[in-house]
């Protein structure tokens, strides 16, 4: 391994003039309701949505739309899930689980994505081993664009931080569009106000 | 090294008109989905602006960035390494992976590790390393490097993948349904994440200096699986990967994925700051010429590149030769910028893969000169002799032809009747290689000068 004073001196060294830093400016946040455009954003890239009045409606629609039959961890007290998880639980665990639940902190009407960290998944693969996953997200708690997102102070205090933006993709064969690469085949936002 | 023959190489892929079609028409789509995002930003080319800016700065600041950055990170747990060179950077890889008793290694793409040969090296010492990227691993498969930074099979068409996969993961080389071999492949990569004995690894895209944090993008989630699921997370990243603030992630993150696909983010971004309780996070910074690069005055902008693509989507050579033929992880006009930094003589043939139309340039997010830098690399070679014997007694017979209007008119004159039969001789002589795989625009009837003294008469001989 290269000694670290070394590496930097050279760094250093090679360095050309002084360049300032710009200031970034807030720009203007594009006209329109930011529940419509997250919306839109979600669609374009993948993402189902569904509302919800209630928790037991959530319950509901996973029981609609996945069976009796699927397993469920819940990284939310709102839903129930059929396996419990704690941040005990060893990601490899989550392996077998049909559908994650979890509340996202906040959504960008520009990309129309959620942001989740350790806080949210309690355990992070929830997030991506599971086969399909379900995002509660409060209208309320929407901000127009990313670089609202970059402003806020979430991502300081963060281990980790994601900004989930429909389910994983790829389109690496022929350009054609395929839902479920590696991670999750579906991400369904749900609305549904914060307790 | 041997010279890398680039108009050679591209003979391979330009022999499979069918790849050659759908490569141009998938590339030139992109390119346009790029446009049409790009065009719905109003503050856009002010986004550009910033970009190139906040890494000037970074780039003349990158000591005390790389400093700041080293601190934060391990202030949050996470242990830093430094790798002078390619080899170091393998060595380090491989020794954190050896003293915790793990055997294989399941990844995202990271053009670093392409870059540093880092499977190859790994895998003669006993580590198994599983690419998780679609397109990374069909090359992986095939033995093959990524044609393509971001999009790494895309000279490839089902057919081939199908294959490739028939051969290596055994599936049906007859089905060449893509949601088949895209199933396939999950099915194959995801035991991976959770087998024992297993580490993680993500390249870096964006690496904040104020917070120690490491930022990637994927389409797939496969880096959030490589660093959530084992219960190690190594990054490899080049320093130039610096950026200053968190904020700063507002202006870059907005252009990435806009720039290299067309769409407003990637489904994941992703923001490593500390391991997770219980759990090992190292990085691993890379120099491997950098340092280099960046005291050279002219070529030091080529370390803005945020990996986009864009310059390849766009680049006329590029979309016609295929990735493979500029014989370097980084092709395209990036790569006939940044190559023959690493090595000249090698890579002195790329700066010519260019017509120099400039369209690089236009869509660069961090509005790195690009076409200006090949222009130079070619004075560059020239200067230092790297042109080869034929190309070097062409351009001067061409120079004095073109360079005296009496002998240049006489030329055309003399060449009349036979200008349009003899093109093709002149063309496709073997002394001249740029007439493979080209044509000829169609010959006019007449010379502009014969056309102006018949047309315009009294209007002198038109001026000198």
């Amino acid at each position: 391994m290269a000694d670290r004073e070394a590496f930097l001196a050279r760094v250093r060294a090679a360095q050309p003039a002084h360049e300032p830093l710009p200031e970034v400016p807030l720009f203007e946040a594009p006209a329109g309701d930011l529940h419509e455009r997250f919306s839109a954003a979600l669609k374009l890239m993948g993402g189902g949505e569904a509302e919800a009045r209630s928790a037991a409606d959530v319950s509901a629609m996973i029981l609609r739309r996945f069976g009796s039959e699927a397993r469920i961890a819940s990284a939310t007290p709102e839903v129930q899930g059929t396996r419990e998880i704690s941040a005990a639980t060893k990601p490899a665990s989550l392996e077998d689980v049909d559908v994650g639940v979890v509340r996202a902190r906040f959504g960008v009407a520009e990309t129309g994505s959620v942001w989740l960290s350790e806080r949210e998944y309690v355990v992070n693969a929830l997030g991506y081993l599971v086969q399909h996953l379900v995002v509660l997200l409060d209208p309320a708690q929407l901000v127009a664009g990313l670089q609202d997102a970059y402003r806020r102070d979430d991502f300081r205090a963060a281990r980790y931080a994601a900004l989930v933006t429909g389910p994983s993709a790829t389109a690496d064969i022929e350009g054609v569009l395929i839902q479920g690469a590696q991670g999750v085949r579906s991400l369904t936002v749900v609305w549904l106000p914060a307790p | 090294m041997k010279r890398v023959e680039h108009a050679k190489l591209a003979g391979a892929f330009l022999s499979r008109p069918e790849h050659v079609a759908f490569h141009d028409k998938r590339l030139w789509d992109l390119r346009s989905k790029r446009d049409a995002q790009a065009h719905a930003i109003p503050e856009w080319e002010m986004l550009r602006t910033l970009a190139s800016q906040i890494k000037s700065h970074t780039l003349s600041h990158l000591a005390d960035y790389l400093d700041q950055f080293t601190r934060m990170a391990e202030s949050n747990g996470v242990q830093v390494h430094f790798a002078d060179t390619a080899e170091e950077h393998n060595e380090t890889v491989y020794r954190i992976l050896s003293e915790r008793g793990m055997t294989a290694l399941v990844k995202s793409k990271s053009m670093l590790t392409d870059e540093c040969e880092m499977r190859a090296w790994l895998e003669s010492r006993g580590i198994s390393v599983m690419e998780t990227d679609l397109g990374e691993r069909i090359q992986q498969l095939d033995k093959q490097p990524p044609s393509h930074i971001v999009v790494p099979a895309v000279h490839k068409l089902r057919d081939d993948v199908a294959e490739v996969f028939g051969r290596t993961i055994g599936t049906d080389p007859h089905n060449n349904d893509i949601h088949y071999l895209a199933e396939s492949q999950r099915m194959n990569t995801r035991p991976w994440f959770v087998r024992e004995k297993t580490a993680g690894m993500t390249g870096c895209n964006f690496a904040v200096a104020e917070t120690g944090t490491v930022v990637v993008c994927t389409n797939e989630g496969n880096a959030d699986l490589s660093a959530n699921v084992p219960p190690l997370h190594i990054v490899s990243m080049g320093i130039e990967k610096l950026i200053p603030r968190v904020s700063d992630l507002g202006v870059f993150v907005r252009m990435l994925s806009r720039s290299a696909l067309g769409s407003p983010i990637t489904q994941y971004t992703s923001h490593f700051r500390a391991p997770r309780p219980g759990a090992e996070m190292h990085f691993v910074l890379v120099d491997n010429g950098r340092s280099e690069r960046l005291a050279m005055p002219e070529f030091w902008y080529s370390l803005k590149c945020i990996r986009c693509g864009a310059c390849m989507n766009t680049c006329p050579v590029y979309r016609r030769s295929g990735g493979l033929s500029y014989g370097s992880t980084y092709a395209g006009p990036i790569g006939a910028i940044i190559n023959p930094t690493f090595d000249l003589k090698r890579f002195s043939a790329l700066p010519f893969a260019s017509t120099l139309n400039g369209s690089c340039t236009n869509v660069c997010p961090v509005k790195i000169n690009i076409h200006e830098q090949i222009y130079q690399w070619r004075q560059v070679i020239a200067a230092q002799h790297e042109l080869p014997f034929v190309k070097q007694e062409v351009l001067k017979m061409a120079g004095r032809l073109l360079g005296s209007p009496t002998l240049y008119r006489g030329t055309v004159a003399s060449l009349e009747g036979a200008l349009r039969r003899l093109p093709n001789f002149m063309l496709y002589n073997p002394l001249n290689i740029w007439g493979k795989q080209r044509d000829l625009p169609h010959v006019p009837h007449t010379t502009f000068h014969a056309w102006y003294r018949k047309n315009r008469k009294g209007g002198g001989d038109g001026g000198s």
